[in-house]
């Protein structure tokens, strides 16, 4: 079947696809955007974390067919035209959250959805808004202090000439 | 003895030491770090080749069978299938192996584990290959299963690898027994104490769980030869395995690291390597192979499980007189590096104290359970988690407090271990134990809001299932000793090494000593800790201020200094590089109603030597410390008695989330080790040891439980 989709902005379609693939199967193999990541096809990581229609999903749970005409928003579309990071990627980045690094799309899909919603979130809630996102390397403490820095510069915008590396 | 003080030039690790811009000692950013947020970094499961195949490994659904017949031609009619291949299509050597050639590539006529390879597809589509594995026609005989030592040893045991011709084989008790070591010290057979405590412990078998999931690219080549592509911690190592397996000169298998998601000691072994390479060279055609999670988990080592059993002997005054043990390791149907983890086992497992009486011994058993091999700290983790009981029990016994009983037996600089290998570096063993000792306690009764209950802060969590009756606080402390190399895989090399090699680049040669070479390759002349050191070991000037700004066109190489095996019958040897250490206290919430456990804090201080990068260094701790909290109260690969793996899965096999690693405040020491490259220690592994047994010793302060496995599940803390 063809499926066609609007990915971080732009209208992309795919030909041949199996009924069986899932959104993140698509993204990956047939779109050529491998930034989200399969560590479990089974929703229980998070590495394949998008945004579909605004919502986070795992994409891996999620039939390609389903997506038809929807909006996809994938890790390749955080930075900005010009190639400027976002706040929390760069954030990610200074505060040594990301490491091996396959958690990462996943987890900067999940941080961003959460500093659009709440301003200044607890520490509880940053956990909360992360605990579907399976992370092997950092034990989560620079990724606590990635989100808490994102927030507070959100917050506080003129604060910090570093905002961008 | 009592208080330890603090040793000379102690200093704690900042963000950035001073003088340090730009060079060893500053946390830097990770040069992958914004190809990683962009979610342009190519692991090794990104990579795509014009062209390629999908290749697919059926697995044995048996934990010991014969294989009686074997069918490939449904498969191989399937369209858009291009090959399928047996063990009877291998070109050259059938068996490969990190340090015993005992594994087949392909199972011939008998299967030993669950998920053992007995074919290869290659097709155009993941789905095709699926089922076209489903297609070939196997028919087995079960064998009986070899599942525990008793079975393993028994006198009409199934012997696993009847034609075994490694180094070790002519000096192990029975066959199935991979590698045995004793380790003896002092006169334990007449030695005698005032106070003795016994306790038999399990260590259930675990996974890596790295998030990137096996990958290779084989590429077939132009010279008959191939390129890999691939996730693996040791690219030497899988060429001098995969060379003879293809039947081509080492030349000829050329290996490029792909992109690794974690490794953790996982990727020491061959995974796609071998099976990759050969549908590329029989399709010609470049061949992608990924593994599912279920795949993984099957398809990879794992750490030993063990049974460990001590006697701990002391003084009335709590000084350690002699520790015996045994330490049994199931290394599952092949023996990978069982016998590294058997010596680490051995000669670590009286830990970090001093003990004048020795009698260990640690071994390793051939089974049909999943094959076992290096994870993070390995066979040093299983020790600590039983030795560390260990003096909780005698703390117990003698009416002390476990932290100085700690103290009291620590090792320092200047002590022997059992193997009788001096310990000439720092060993702060006591002053860790402090640090942790000494943090204030978190708060209790977290949950406790201005407004009511915040059940996120609850043991139960979001589930809702209490609002705070039964929750018992415990607090428990552990402190471990590791060994350290210098390998790929467990610390953070990929930006250590950038870091060195960037100092070098500033500060090398040839800065303004070029006109003094003489002086400076003068004999005697050595570099400690940074600085120029005479051979009367008075300092003349540090490195960076000598070498100045100038660039350097010359690489230097630093080769460790060498190890040797330890003595067969004694255990006695200089078998380690350097040792690290760290100490963990762990502050818990249990439930004791419900058997739920929430770790409240854990708390690490550790001796680093040096932080090449400090933010690396507190993330290796950080990271290692919650795999600690994995095996402690979550994380087993649950094996039945007939060798099959009953939780494959992210669903069933649980690695910590946010919400279950608590914050993990540290202290870090960085005290120079002399023999190494800029007083550099290991510092990954360490942080994975102490932390188990931490958890573990709070949750039995909490419960007054004895707690004697890990990992502790709900039914132990409520006898259900
Ligand atoms: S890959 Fe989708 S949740 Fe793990
Ligand atoms: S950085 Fe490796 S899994 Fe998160």
């Amino acid at each position: 079947m063809r499926v066609t989709l609007t990915v971080n902005g732009r209208e992309r379609s795919a030909d041949h696809v199996w009924e069986g693939e899932s959104l993140l199967y698509v993204l990956r193999e047939r779109l050529g955007l491998p930034g989200s990541k399969n560590a479990c096809g089974q929703g229980e990581c998070g590495s394949c974390t998008v945004r579909l229609d605004g919502d986070l999903v795992c994409s891996c749970l999620v039939a390609a067919g389903q997506a038809e005409g929807c909006e996809v928003r994938t890790v390749e579309g955080l930075a900005d035209a010009d190639g400027r990071l976002a706040p929390i990627q760069a954030a990610f980045v200074e505060t040594g959250a990301v490491r091996c690094g396959f958690c990462t799309p996943g987890l900067l899909l999940a941080a961003e959805e959460l500093l659009a919603r709440v301003e200044r979130p607890a520490d509880a809630d940053i956990r909360e808004a992360l605990a579907g996102n399976l992370c092997r390397c950092t034990g989560y403490e620079s990724v606590l202090d990635a989100v808490r820095l994102a927030a507070a510069r959100a917050t506080a915008p003129a604060a910090d000439p570093e905002r961008r590396p | 003895m009592g208080v330890v003080p603090p040793p000379d030039g102690l200093t704690r690790c900042g963000d950035t030491a001073p003088g340090a811009a730009g060079g060893a000692g500053e946390s830097t950013r990770r040069p992958d770090g914004v190809l990683k947020v962009t979610g342009d970094f190519a692991y090794a499961s990104d990579l795509r080749h014009e062209d390629m195949l999908w290749g697919r490994t059926l697995r044995s659904p048996h934990a010991h069978a014969e294989i009686r017949s074997l069918d490939t031609a449904e498969a191989l009619a399937l369209p858009g299938v291009h090959a399928v291949l047996t063990h009877a299509d291998l070109p050259a050597a059938t068996h490969y192996g990190l340090e015993f050639t005992d594994q087949p590539v392909l199972a011939d006529d008998r299967v030993r584990h669950q998920g053992e390879p007995v074919a290869l597809v290659a097709a155009d589509h993941p789905e095709t290959a699926r089922r076209a594995a489903a297609l070939v026609r196997v028919v087995y005989e079960p064998l009986p299963v070899v599942h525990d030592e008793a079975t393993a040893t028994a006198p009409d045991a199934p012997v696993l690898h009847p034609d075994r011709d490694d180094h070790h084989a002519a000096h192990v008790p029975h066959p199935n027994v991979v590698y045995r070591q004793p380790v003896l010290a002092g006169d334990p057979t007449h030695a005698v104490a005032a106070v003795v405590v016994r306790g038999d412990y399990t260590v259930g078998t675990r996974d890596q769980a790295f998030l990137g999931p096996e990958s290779g690219l084989a590429v077939p080549a132009g010279d008959g030869g191939v390129d890999l592509h691939v996730a693996t911690q040791r690219l030497h190592a899988d060429q001098r395995q995969l060379a003879p397996v293809l039947g081509l000169e080492p030349e000829r298998v050329r290996l490029t690291l792909g992109g690794v998601g974690g490794a953790f000691g996982a990727r020491e072994d061959l995974s796609t390597q071998a099976h990759a390479c050969l549908l590329a060279l029989h399709t010609g055609r470049p061949v992608k192979m990924v593994y599912d999670r279920h795949e993984s988990f099957l398809g990879h080592v794992h750490r030993h499980p063990a049974t460990l059993s001590y006697e701990h002997g002391a003084t009335l005054d709590g000084r350690l007189v002699y520790v015996k043990g045994r330490i049994v390791l199931d290394s599952g149907a092949y023996a990978s590096s069982s016998p590294a983890v058997v010596g680490n086992a051995a000669s670590l497992g009286v830990g970090p104290y001093r003990v004048p009486h020795v009698a260990m011994e640690a071994l390793a058993l051939y089974t049909n359970n999943p094959p076992c091999g290096a994870m993070r700290g390995l066979g040093a983790v299983q020790a600590c988690f039983a030795y560390e009981a260990q003096m909780d029990r005698l703390a117990v016994a003698l009416n002390m407090d476990p932290v100085e009983l700690r103290r009291r037996n620590a090792l320092t600089q200047g002590d022997t271990m059992p193997t009788g290998q001096r310990v000439d570096a720092p060993a702060p063993v006591a002053e860790l134990l402090r640090l942790v000792r000494d943090r204030p306690l978190p708060p209790p009764r977290p949950w406790e809001t201005g407004d009511g209950v915040d059940p996120r802060a609850l043991p139960g969590g979001l589930a809702n299932s209490s609002v705070g009756e039964g929750i018992v606080r415990g607090v428990g402390y552990g402190v471990g000793i590791e060994n350290v190399g210098f390998a790929e895989g467990f610390d953070d090399h990929s930006t250590a090494g950038v870091r060195l090699a960037g100092d070098r680049m500033r500060r090398g040669e040839p800065g303004p000593w070029r006109g003094n070479e003489a002086a400076w390759n003068a004999p005697g002349l050595r570099l400690v800790g940074g600085e120029v050191v005479t051979p009367r070991g008075e300092v003349l000037a540090s490195l960076a201020e000598v070498l100045g700004e100038e660039a350097v066109e010359r690489e230097l190489e630093f080769r460790h200094r060498p190890a040797e095996p330890f003595d067969r019958a004694t255990g006695q040897g200089f078998g380690h590089v350097q040792y690290s250490f760290c100490a963990h206290r762990a502050v818990v919430d249990v439930d004791i109603e419900l058997g739920l456990v929430r770790v409240v804090e854990l708390a690490a201080a550790q001796d680093v030597g040096r932080a090449i990068n400090p933010r690396a260094a507190r993330g290796q701790i950080h990271g290692g410390s919650a795999q600690g909290l994995g095996l402690a109260v979550l994380e087993e690969i649950l094996v039945g008695p007939d060798g099959l793996v009953r939780d494959p899965s992210f669903t069933d096999y649980l690695i910590p989330t946010i919400l279950d690693v608590p914050p993990m405040p540290l202290d870090i020491l960085e005290l120079a080790e002399a023999h190494a490259p800029y007083g550099r220690c290991g510092a990954g592994e360490a942080p994975t040891l102490s932390a188990t047994p931490a958890i573990v010793a709070a949750i039995r302060q909490a419960t007054r439980l004895p707690l004697t496995r890990v990992p502790v599940r709900p039914e132990h803390l409520t006898g259900t």
